[in-house]
């Protein structure tokens, strides 16, 4: 069990929250992730560590609601507990020092950036995070990974914050040189977290520049360990597990079309359970 | 006397034709009728030699006296002095390679019913009221268990009798291990499972879930911040092979670990009131044909498969699985393709599996192991069309725990190299046993590790602290506090 210290709503659908997990936070290392369950029977899902408070004891994890076990954490509340929580999980990714990471977050892949744009930052990256949303309003953590990054990039959709446009797009600018006379320079290294069909773009937008650039796999998992393969990528030649290689590798060499297909494999179950749950799921919510 | 009666009383069990489609247990167990029946058939042998084929040295002939005595108190006891598993074991151990391979009556009949004798007894303990407090510890050296699988719950048993306060640390969020997420219901209930879990809590075992040491803590954070005087590794053999033929990663492959794990653990035959799910297609192959292999493709029938078939580059002869699931499996359809080798696996244009293409073989000369080897018989591919395959062709230990600790040494196949009669690491204060050494071997075997290490602790710290002969091992299970 893990209690919940504290609780932002992000966006209607995007949910912070504050986890005491003091163990968990005094091993974690950035962009490694946990896994949780929320209820007896329920499902394991893998969650990002997107920061952590040794001396607190605590980690904070970021919840996109897309199925039944997402919805049923996202209504949960400060001071309830989470049922299960393990970790941390997977590698931290190994980026080469020196030069200039940007770390590219699509919708609340941004939250993933957080600590590890601040523990780059830390020792002595420069640091820029390009991150993307449809509006404005859907745009999280901004203040935050501000905070830890040298540059802020914003992209939104219809143009409501920062460019209009793809987060691919500000990335190509700044390939090209574009961020130059802003004091950012072209990025030496990338960092891609966020939907699989961008991280599938960032990567097709590096390669032909030759950038060393790492993509977050977020692909199904149980334990978590290694113990059940299910979390298999294609990376080169090689299979990969995610879950203890990963869940970051070299965005050029992952086979995305396998990566979106295997993801896909329970999308008809998992949106007829959805549905049968959605009344459940506003009940819980109302009464926590 | 023993009464000679040339046949095992038979197991009473579900019929195949109902059981086939549910999670329920396939045997149903002796009555008291029945057990004392069979227990009568034992020869009271002088030289027990069935003893010798018991990996925990279960006092065979005595506690099956015991049954025929009726006194049911006695057998219980004597069996839980020598394993703290009886319930478990009484259902997946094969017997037939162990202890009743080797008794006596085989000469002319068949062996006694050991393994079933066993279970009831288990079973006859589980319907008593237990009247039994947790007793407090009486010795000071903490020992910490890492993994809850028939090795760690093993030593974690021995080691409460003993006098330790115990903690085992469990990565998933059950306890069990392979036996939580690998056997399934028909062969373990969960309710046998938790109870043998919950007596060995009760007399004092303490299990946290959701801690994975070389992740959540490190093993020498137990030794050196957690006041750990000790530690026995029971990680298992976790780590699913791969055949790395073409077509692995297709939509519908699975690791039996997967399969299983998603079955038992999560319980996806309750989907969608359990949250996991799991497809399974109208014929489903698995490749393997170990005891796992079984437990997968009589898995798939319960998940609504139409078919099940075993696809095994050996023959028949080379097949690992008991007897006993071997002929379950038969009697619920399973369909056997011996000498077949799995060359690559089709899919359709959206990535499902459509096929298993393979090869005929033809048996060779001995290999390594000793089984004759499989070799290819040209001109032979074929495909048997199915929508899932799932590979069971072998575990190795996770490499977690052992990649992130110093000083312990592992082999080729990277298993932990322990001695076998102590489980003593390369490192001082480390023990281990079970699959996390053998490589993917039985519950039984796991057990045995469990149970010599626990005595090699005791013997290694009573040496610490200076007691000259170790004070005599505690029966686990005696009523009666030091």
């Amino acid at each position: 069990m893990a209690r919940i210290i504290s609780k932002r709503v992000l966006t209607p659908v995007t949910k912070l929250f504050i986890v005491e997990a003091p163990l968990i936070a005094a091993a974690a290392q950035p962009g490694q992730f946990v896994i949780a369950r929320v209820r007896e029977g329920g499902e394991r899902i893998p969650l990002t560590i997107a920061d952590y408070g040794r001396d607190r004891g605590e980690i904070t994890i970021v919840v996109q609601e897309v199925g039944v076990t997402t919805r049923l954490l996202g209504a949960l509340d400060e001071g309830d507990d989470i049922l299960d929580v393990v970790g941390p999980l997977g590698a931290e990714p190994e980026i080469t020092p020196g030069g200039h990471v940007v770390g590219v977050g699509g919708g609340f892949g941004a939250a993933a950036l957080l600590c590890l744009m601040r523990d780059l930052s830390e020792r002595g990256e420069q640091t820029t995070a390009i991150i993307g949303a449809r509006q404005k309003d859907l745009l999280i953590l901004t203040d935050e990974l501000s905070a830890v990054c040298g540059h802020l990039e914003l992209c939104t959709d219809d143009g409501s914050a920062g460019l209009k446009g793809f987060v691919t797009e500000r990335l190509q600018q700044l390939i090209d040189g574009a961020g130059v006379a802003d004091g950012i320079g072209p990025p030496d290294r990338v960092l891609a977290i966020g939907p699989m069909p961008m991280m599938r773009a960032v990567a097709e937008t590096t390669r032909a520049a030759g950038i060393e650039t790492l993509a977050s796999m977020d692909p199904l998992m149980i334990d978590g360990t290694g113990m059940c393969g299910g979390c298999r990528v294609t990376v080169g030649n090689e299979v990969k597990f995610a879950c203890v290689d990963g869940p970051f590798f070299d965005a050029h060499q992952v086979d995305f079309d396998e990566a979106v297909r295997r993801n896909k494999m329970y999308a008809d179950l998992e949106s007829q359970a959805a549905e049968m749950q959605a009344p459940e799921c506003q009940a819980s919510a109302g009464a926590s | 006397m023993p009464v000679k009666r040339i046949d095992k009383t038979p197991m009473p069990q579900r019929d195949a034709g109902v059981r086939a489609h549910d999670f329920l247990e396939v045997n149903e167990g002796y009555d008291l009728q029945r057990a004392m029946f069979e227990a009568e058939r034992c020869l009271r042998c002088q030289d027990a030699v069935c003893v010798d084929g018991c990996p925990v040295r279960i006092p065979i002939p005595e506690f099956i006296h015991a049954i025929a005595a009726g006194d049911m108190t006695e057998a219980s006891s004597i069996l839980r002095g020598a394993n703290p598993l009886p319930a478990i074991c009484g259902r997946v151990c094969p017997q037939e390679s162990q202890c009743e391979l080797l008794c006596h009556m085989n000469n002319r009949f068949t062996s006694a019913a050991i393994g079933h004798l066993e279970r009831f007894v288990a079973d006859w303990e589980r319907d008593q009221p237990n009247n039994e407090g947790a007793r407090q510890p009486w010795r000071d050296e903490k020992i910490a268990v890492i993994g809850s699988g028939p090795a760690g719950l093993v030593c974690a048993g021995q080691m409460v009798g003993m006098g330790y306060p115990v903690t085992v640390y469990e990565a998933l969020h059950a306890p069990g291990g392979v036996l939580r997420y690998g056997i399934p219901e028909f062969r373990l209930p969960n309710d046998v499972l938790d109870w043998e879990i919950d007596v060995l809590k009760r007399r004092g075992v303490e299990i946290v879930t959701n801690v994975i040491v070389g992740k959540t803590i490190a093993l020498d954070d137990l030794l050196n911040n957690m006041g750990f005087a000790a530690v026995f590794i029971g990680t298992g053999a976790g780590l699913p092979k791969f055949l790395g033929i073409p077509g692995e990663n297709l939509n519908g492959v699975f690791s039996a670990n997967e399969f299983l794990t998603r079955i038992n653990l999560m319980r996806a035959y309750d989907f969608p009131n359990a949250d996991t799910p799991m497809k399974v297609g109208k014929r489903v192959a698995v490749i393997g044909a170990g005891n796992t292999a079984m437990d997968t493709v009589r898995s798939a029938l319960r998940m609504g498969a139409e078919k099940g078939l075993i696809v095994y580059r050996r023959s028949e002869t080379e097949m690992t699985a008991r007897i006993e699931e071997h002929h379950h499996a038969i009697e619920e359809g399973v369909e056997f393709h011996w000498l077949t080798n799995p060359l690559e696996v089709l899919g359709n244009n959206e990535g499902w599996v459509t096929g298993l293409k393979c090869q005929v073989m033809e048996l060779g000369e001995p290999d390594d192991s000793g089984r004759a080897r499989p070799v290819p018989v040209a001109g032979t591919e074929f495909v048997i069309p199915v929508d899932n395959v799932v590979l069971s062709i072998g575990t190795t230990p996770n490499p977690l725990l052992l990649k992130s600790t110093t000083g312990l040494e592992t082999d080729r196949w990277g298993c932990l190299v322990a001695d076998e009669e102590s489980g003593r690491t390369t490192r001082a204060k480390i023990y281990a046993g079970g699959d996390v050494v053998t490589g993917a071997a039985t519950v039984i075997l796991a057990a045995g590790a469990g149970k010599n290490a626990a005595e090699a602790i005791h013997r290694d710290l009573a040496e610490a602290r200076g007691e000259e002969s170790p004070a005599a091992i505690a029966v686990v299970g005696a009523p009666s506090a030091p």
